[in-house]
């Protein structure tokens, strides 16, 4: 078996990061209405005027007595004013949306935008600052050919570094994936293997297999979801026979591009006692940050969830480049504001930011559903899966912790600034049970859940973003 | 009434129409119509690489320029370098990165970003150099797929005629 070979550790990556400030929780904020257009390949019958109001309108469809001079100001998200063609583009949403002179401000954070956009709404109300604050966003990705498309979202790389190297956001995933897989099965149940060539093969084969499980799952979910872009049945040889775009990741185990909108209406107790019957409560919110070149990712140690201890991570340099910091950083926020200790037993669902079926499978770890280096073998138990749905293979432990109910991004796109939002939206029905009433489908409905989380997560992880929501009423 | 303006049905025909003629109605399944034209953006940025132009003036020399905190103490080493050290936020130095180096990770880009489709199938790697701490991007020639591993030991090239780009340099396996 080879040496791991990390480059040298830093010292400082040593030392526990401090908090000068414990989190302060504010008000008690709920969601009480929340609204998603169809994602689609492309919308050229709306702009993203049209397309916000239309999710706005169906948000508003939820709450009666919410009449539009009872919200205080908006938060408006989007990613990119090269998709826009359109600069100052919220303040535009804002004019459309009749909500002058209300405050709002836009909200971007790269592939977080969507998550960033849910948290801003949610400080603005938790700080008293407002009683009613709506969170918006969309993208208009069609508005450019997919490879352009590409560019653009390569240019959220290092452009002195990274972007003239080829620009592409798949194949920095593949970097990470690739790095994975050697640090967990290279190293883990091919340890055994002689020959390092044979050895990396294997591991890798071994990784595209469990990798398109997740694609599977994420698009056969969405079968029963209206709002999804891209829902169908796939087998995982399917998958693998799919067009490569940046190896080992396969057309299928990649989002697409998408247009559209979601919106979400957040606020405080007595507002939203008074506006809805089934309000969902938020009771924790996280962000983390990493660098933005993968290059300058450290290989320090681990940040320990409530379960995990120093031993179980003894050699593995963290998070180098096969690991999200950041999203280990926005999960032990936000579960620490929730009081969530075990996010496996105490979660019951999580709506996660699966730009690729690689990502999905790292960030169970990250979030600490499992152990770093378990996310394979988490896939293989089943657990992620739902139950009582047949997707070609066994799925023991089906139902332990569904993920991406909805189909994710994978399956239902990835409008960018919306994305995050429309988790929100999800997870908000499945909490109140009204998956069956939006969906017109009762498949997707999980029984009586009581607690769920939304994960956004930007460009290679340099930003993540976590949301805690509960069942706020009895 | 809008019959010098083609009118299409489907997406893909939408943008078939554009490259053909600039111009198209897209009528969605409930007979809305919309109406659909090109717009040309391009622009000629004046762009500075400020702190870290010597890593690409370096290139034009054959030579990989990292840097390392003038900090006692911290010294932390940057393969790619930082005018800052985001350890302790001291100063850095300009310091030569070895030549030759072993692959982090890797992969083949099929596809690319529309500027870069022409050079596929190229090959990224991650590379990392003994005793500097973090890591360098960059393009891995002369190798296919199946040939590519971790730890891969491998040795810079540079392009004798600077494009003043991090491609001026590229990778290859150490022979």
């Amino acid at each position: 078996m080879p040496p791991r070979s990390p480059p040298a550790r830093s010292r400082a990556a040593k030392r526990p990061p401090t908090r000068l400030t414990p989190p302060s929780k504010g008000r008690r904020v709920y969601m009480v209405a929340g609204g998603v257009t169809k994602f689609a390949k492309a919308h050229p019958e709306m702009d993203f005027r049209l397309m916000v109001k239309r999710a706005y309108d169906a948000a508003l469809r939820d709450v009666p007595n919410l009449t539009k001079d009872r919200i205080d100001g908006t938060r408006i998200s989007y990613f990119s004013d090269h998709f826009s063609r359109q600069l100052k583009a919220a303040s535009m949403v804002q004019d459309y949306l009749g909500l002058n002179p209300k405050g709002s401000v836009r909200i971007e954070w790269g592939g977080a935008t969507g998550g960033e956009c849910f948290q801003a709404a949610y400080e603005a109300v938790a700080s008293g600052r407002m009683d009613v604050c709506l969170g918006a966003g969309y993208e208009t990705m069609s508005r450019v050919a997919t490879w352009k498309g590409n560019e653009f979202i390569a240019l959220a790389s290092d452009t002195n570094f990274d972007f003239p190297l080829g620009g592409f956001y798949t194949g920095y995933y593949a970097l990470m994936v690739v790095r994975h897989i050697y640090e967990y099965l290279r190293l883990g149940r091919f340890a055994h293997v002689k020959d390092e060539r044979e050895a990396q093969r294997l591991a890798i084969a071994e990784g595209s297999r469990i990798m398109s499980m997740v694609s599977v799952k994420n698009h056969l979910n969405a079968l029963h979801n209206p709002y999804a872009q891209y829902p169908k049945r796939l087998t995982v040889a399917d998958v693998l026979a799919s067009e490569m775009i940046s190896y080992p990741l396969t057309r299928e185990q990649i989002c697409t591009m998408s247009d559209g909108a979601a919106a979400v209406i957040l606020c405080d107790e007595a507002r939203a006692k008074e506006f809805s019957d089934r309000p969902i409560l938020v009771t924790g919110v996280g962000t983390g940050t990493d660098t933005m070149r993968l290059a300058d990712r450290p290989f320090g140690k681990v940040p320990l969830m409530p379960r995990e201890t120093s031993s179980d991570y003894t050699d593995l340099p963290y998070p180098g480049i096969h690991s999200f910091r950041a999203g280990r950083s926005a999960g032990l926020e936000a579960y620490k504001m929730a009081g969530i200790t075990d996010p496996n037993r105490e979660l019951d669902f999580i709506e996660l930011h699966d730009a690729y079926a690689s990502s999905e499978i790292q960030t169970y770890e990250d979030l600490g559903l499992c152990k770093y280096g378990e996310g394979y073998s988490f896939v293989e138990r089943g657990d992620p899966f739902l139950k009582g749905v047949d997707y070609g293979f066994p799925t023991p432990k089906a139902g332990a912790i569904p993920v991406n109910p909805s189909g994710g991004l994978i399956a239902c796109g990835h409008p960018v600034g919306a994305t995050g939002l429309m988790q929100g939206v999800f997870a908000y029905w499945q909490l109140q049970e009204r998956i069956p009433k939006h969906f017109g489908d009762a498949a997707l409905q999980l029984p009586s859940p009581k607690r769920g989380a939304i994960h956004s997560h930007a460009g290679t992880g340099s930003a993540v973003t976590v949301s805690i929501l509960e069942r706020g009423y009895r | 009434m809008s019959a010098q303006v083609p009118v299409k049905t489907h997406f893909r025909e939408v943008q078939e129409e554009l490259d053909r003629s600039g111009r198209a109605i897209f009528r969605d399944k409930d007979g809305n119509e919309s109406l659909v034209i090109r717009f040309p953006y391009s622009i000629q940025y004046i762009h500075s690489y400020a702190e870290d132009s010597p890593f690409f003036l370096g290139l034009a020399d054959g030579k990989l320029k990292g840097s390392r905190c003038t900090k006692k103490g911290c010294r932390f080493a940057y393969a790619t370098p930082r005018g800052h050290c985001m350890v302790c936020g001291s100063a850095t130095e300009w310091v030569d990165l070895p030549l030759s180096g072993k692959v982090h990770s890797w992969t083949t880009c099929h596809f690319g970003s529309e500027a870069f489709l022409k050079e596929t199938p190229y090959n990224l790697a991650m590379v990392e150099f003994e005793g500097f701490g973090s890591l360098l991007l960059v393009r891995l020639k002369d190798a296919i797929e199946p040939e590519l591993y971790v730890g891969m030991p491998v040795e810079a090239r540079f392009n004798p005629d600077p494009k003043y780009l991090v491609t001026d340099v590229w990778f290859v396996p150490k022979r």
